[in-house]
């Protein structure tokens, strides 16, 4: 009666995060504390039996969710776990995935601008730099007004440098983001 | 004096900078030197783990073996998201030596896994246990809520020798310095993190509900340990509505500064005029003179 079968997107997931998602009992624990599940198109435990089913059509559903990138990574649903998996690194295991694939939700758009944007900055010194994050995030998300008023408040309290901060050996952070790009299978 | 590794991250170079100067500042009085870890790169944050599992290991993994080869034995990683990232990676590579092979390519250094790394709770504890009490002088009568968010209280095998529902080891420093602390219900909420710019309406709804929980609960301001739930809970009270808008405004303390002026630092030298929301008012009200006798 029951079936034991494994879905492709199950097992690579488990591949890449040691989670079994066949072992989720589907008790909504997580949902009930994730503080995100409000900003979600589908709650954790949703996206915990989409990797279970795991076809195709469960599959394009994931990847094109926003509930993957409304996920906060604050690790309550991982730490209440009643069978100890890890629903958090799941979501970033479908992060990856989503991204790669060039299929994450056009809602979550300024969430990914953000944190293209912070990458991009940390590859190009090697440290996060709020001056550039800034700029990079706002002109990939075209969200050019909010927080604008913050700016000046931000460098009168020396929150803000123009003149951005960097390790000396750039070309090993360079490196480094080149070997991961590389690796991405 | 003792010295002790240290991982400012860049946030305390930017817009925590008041955790970097606080921290200094009750290091000196405690008579601990903090070596800065020499050409230190960013962790990778929320950004790297959510992009790139590889690159979520790799940016820590640089930091720690520089600190490693820099012979440093004990980091402190004051910013919370660095030390969970750090100290998360230590945990995966020695868990994993698949994983330790591909980052010894990945970052062409061999780090051995010998740095341990301390997030500031743990700092503090050690610090005032260590003669930093003694120096507490000055107490600070005021009632806070000692706010722990993530990852001080939650990661399997990173947050060590805590329950993750009901952390302590907070409560006892601000007691130590004079505060009093209060029982409330959101210790470890989520803030809402790295959604600042990108999902504000989500960090000014879970910030604001942290912010008037704590004030139900009879708080005066919340204290904290990390510089992502500071700048949330700090900045953001303009949009949390109601009586954070105007004069309900309710000032948000670092750790260390709380610890400054119970020792008798200035305000400004610890950073409190740097905040959004006013900090200096509610410290130098509360701030009792020295106590005769005790020193």
């Amino acid at each position: 009666m029951s079936q034991t079968r494994t879905s492709q997107l199950a097992s690579y997931v488990s591949r890449h995060t040691g989670v079994n998602v066949a072992e989720c009992y589907q008790c909504g624990k997580c949902t009930a504390g994730c503080p995100m599940a409000a900003y979600m198109d589908m709650s954790p435990n949703q996206v915990m039996r989409l990797v279970q089913i795991g076809d195709e059509a469960a599959t394009e559903a994931l990847l094109a969710s926003e509930a993957i990138w409304a996920c906060a990574g604050c690790l309550t649903c991982t730490q209440r776990c009643p069978r100890q998996l890890d629903p958090a690194a799941v979501m970033d295991c479908l992060r990856e995935m989503s991204c790669k694939q060039g299929k994450a939700s056009k809602a979550a758009r300024k969430i990914v601008a953000f944190h293209k944007a912070f990458l991009k900055s940390v590859e190009s010194g090697g440290r996060m730099n709020e001056f550039p994050l800034v700029r990079n995030y706002k002109l990939a998300s075209r969200d050019f007004f909010s927080d604008v008023a913050l700016a000046p408040a931000m460098v009168v309290r020396g929150k803000l440098h123009l003149k951005s901060q960097r390790v000396r050996d750039k070309a090993e952070i360079r490196r480094i983001f080149a070997a991961c790009r590389e690796a991405r299978r | 004096m003792k010295t002790i590794g240290y991982y400012p991250g860049c946030s305390l170079h930017g817009g925590g900078r008041e955790l970097d100067m606080s921290l200094r500042e009750v290091c000196r009085l405690a008579g601990v030197e903090l070596r800065e870890v020499d050409d230190w790169n960013c962790c990778g944050a929320t950004a790297a783990h959510n992009l790139s599992h590889e690159l979520a290991v790799a940016l820590p993994c640089r930091n720690l073996a520089l600190a490693e080869q820099q012979g440093i034995t004990e980091l402190l990683a004051p910013c919370a998201a660095c030390f969970s990232r750090l100290k998360g990676t230590n945990v995966r590579l020695a868990r994993s030596a698949e994983l330790a092979g591909r980052m010894r390519e990945v970052t062409g250094r061999d780090y051995r896994g010998t740095v341990k790394v301390l997030n500031l709770n743990e700092f503090v504890s050690r610090l005032l246990a260590d003669g930093l009490a003694a120096k507490l002088i000055s107490p600070l009568a005021l009632k806070v809520a000692a706010y722990y968010g993530c990852l001080l209280s939650r990661g399997q095998d990173i947050v060590e020798g805590q329950d993750a529902e009901n952390p302590d080891g907070m409560e006892a420093a601000l007691r130590a310095a004079g505060c009093e602390v209060v029982d409330w219900n959101f210790a470890t909420e989520c803030c809402g993190g790295g959604f600042s710019m990108s999902l504000t309406p989500a960090v000014t709804d879970l910030s604001g509900a942290i912010m008037r929980d704590a004030r139900a609960c009879g708080a005066e301001a919340i204290v904290t340990a990390c510089p992502m739930c500071h700048s949330n809970l700090d900045m953001r009270q303009k949009g949390m509505g109601g009586d954070f808008q105007g004069a309900g405004r309710m000032p948000v303390l670092y750790l260390t500064e709380v610890l400054g002026l119970a020792a008798g630092l200035e305000p400004k030298a610890l950073g409190l005029n740097l905040h959004f929301t006013d900090a200096m008012s509610a410290a130098s009200a509360r701030h009792a003179q020295p106590v005769e006798g005790s020193r």
